[in-house]
């Protein structure tokens, strides 16, 4: 496989190596000298100089055999959507990953159908709210693509849908339970699943249905 | 009419400044708070400090009654992604976008944007005035 990686920070440097060490073609591209200098030793010719935004810089990178994947991974969101963005338009790139820095610009990335996306601090708060749960709805996952996500639900005492059978409740359009896990163990949510107080239940909705699924599980 | 100007550097504040003579409504976007002197001393129309990528500020800044937007920051693909959120979110229909890399002006005029490229311009106006030279004829078949 050809990798282009844009970006040669700790994050663009070190997925380089990780392709390397797997066997693949990588190439490299760094605009800060001193940076670009500082891999030169490692990555001798497999790390190019220049900004990765520039068509001629990105075509000296051999983006236009074009490489199975492009990489998009520098520090700076607008750097990588202009680069996601002539991979996969001017130049066909199939594979196109690009890193958000600032999740406020995760919109932006969506608008313009750059997918799928990598920010760190994104994963990091969604697992913070997994382990401290602070919400009685918490996002496990995001599919962009499909315009789906999948939810964590707990139920108490006080759900309306405590006692119930799935088929009885009235979920929203877009809204479907996946499975409840129950004493520490997992069963597919079906019509005759009957939801308890302390079930983890998992949903997979349209984004922004979260409220009408909280609704009729929790009245909140 | 309202127009919406985001960078005011040398470009953004000319324009703004221009506009407004034109009888336009005008509101300016810069991070810079120091960029607000550049209107002069008496700028009637709006300034925000903020990020033009920031919706929160476009927001602010109206760009929702907008029927202009020029993004003159001093980043290309700062412009870009203002342009294409302007365009693209906002349904704004009069988009005009400063690139100065020629190369990557050429791609998003191509796709709808209208771009302004002033290395280009100085490319042609440069060659036009080389060209218009009087050159003893002498020389030229040396």
């Amino acid at each position: 496989m050809y990798a282009v990686v844009a970006g040669g920070g700790k994050v663009g440097a070190n997925v380089a190596r990780s392709l390397l060490r797997l066997g693949h073609e990588v190439t490299l591209i760094e605009q800060k000298r001193d940076r670009f200098e500082r891999l030169e030793d490692e990555f001798e010719h497999q790390v190019q100089r220049g900004d990765a935004t520039e068509l001629h810089v990105l075509e000296r990178a051999g983006i236009a055999r074009p490489p199975d994947i492009v990489l998009a991974l520098t520090g700076d969101d607008e750097d990588n959507l202009v680069i996601a963005q002539l991979a996969k338009e001017k130049y066909g790139v199939e594979q196109v990953i690009a890193r958000v820095n600032d999740p406020r610009n995760q919109a932006h990335f969506d608008l313009l159908g750059i997918s799928p996306t990598v920010c760190a601090t994104s994963s990091i708060m969604a697992l913070v709210e997994h382990e401290v749960p602070e919400h009685d709805l918490i996002h496990l996952l995001e599919l962009r693509k499909e315009n789906l996500e999948i939810v964590e639900v707990m139920i108490d005492g006080d759900s309306p849908s405590a006692g119930k059978r799935v088929e009885s409740l009235e979920l929203p359009d877009g809204a479907r339970l996946i499975s409840v896990m129950r004493s520490g163990r997992a069963e597919i949510a079906v019509g005759a699943t009957q939801l308890e107080a302390g079930d983890q239940v998992l949903a997979i909705l349209e984004p922004g249905k979260e409220d009408e699924l909280r609704r009729v599980l929790l009245r909140r | 009419m309202n127009a919406l100007i985001i960078g005011c550097g040398r470009v953004g504040s000319s324009i703004a400044l221009q506009l407004q003579r034109e009888g336009w409504d005008v509101t300016v976007v810069d991070e810079n708070e120091d960029a607000l002197a550049r209107l002069g001393e008496h700028w009637p129309g709006a300034f925000l400090v903020g990020q033009g990528i920031d919706v929160d500020v476009l927001r602010e800044a109206g760009i929702e009654d907008a029927d202009a937007v020029v993004a003159a920051t001093d980043g290309d693909n700062t412009n870009i992604l203002i342009g294409q959120v302007a365009q693209k979110r906002f349904d704004i229909g009069c988009v005009v976008i400063r690139i100065l890399d020629p190369a990557r002006a050429d791609f998003y005029s191509a796709r709808g944007l209208r771009v302004v490229c002033p290395t280009k311009t100085a490319i042609d106006t440069l060659m036009e005035a080389v060209r218009s030279c009087a050159i003893p004829p002498a020389r030229v078949t040396g």
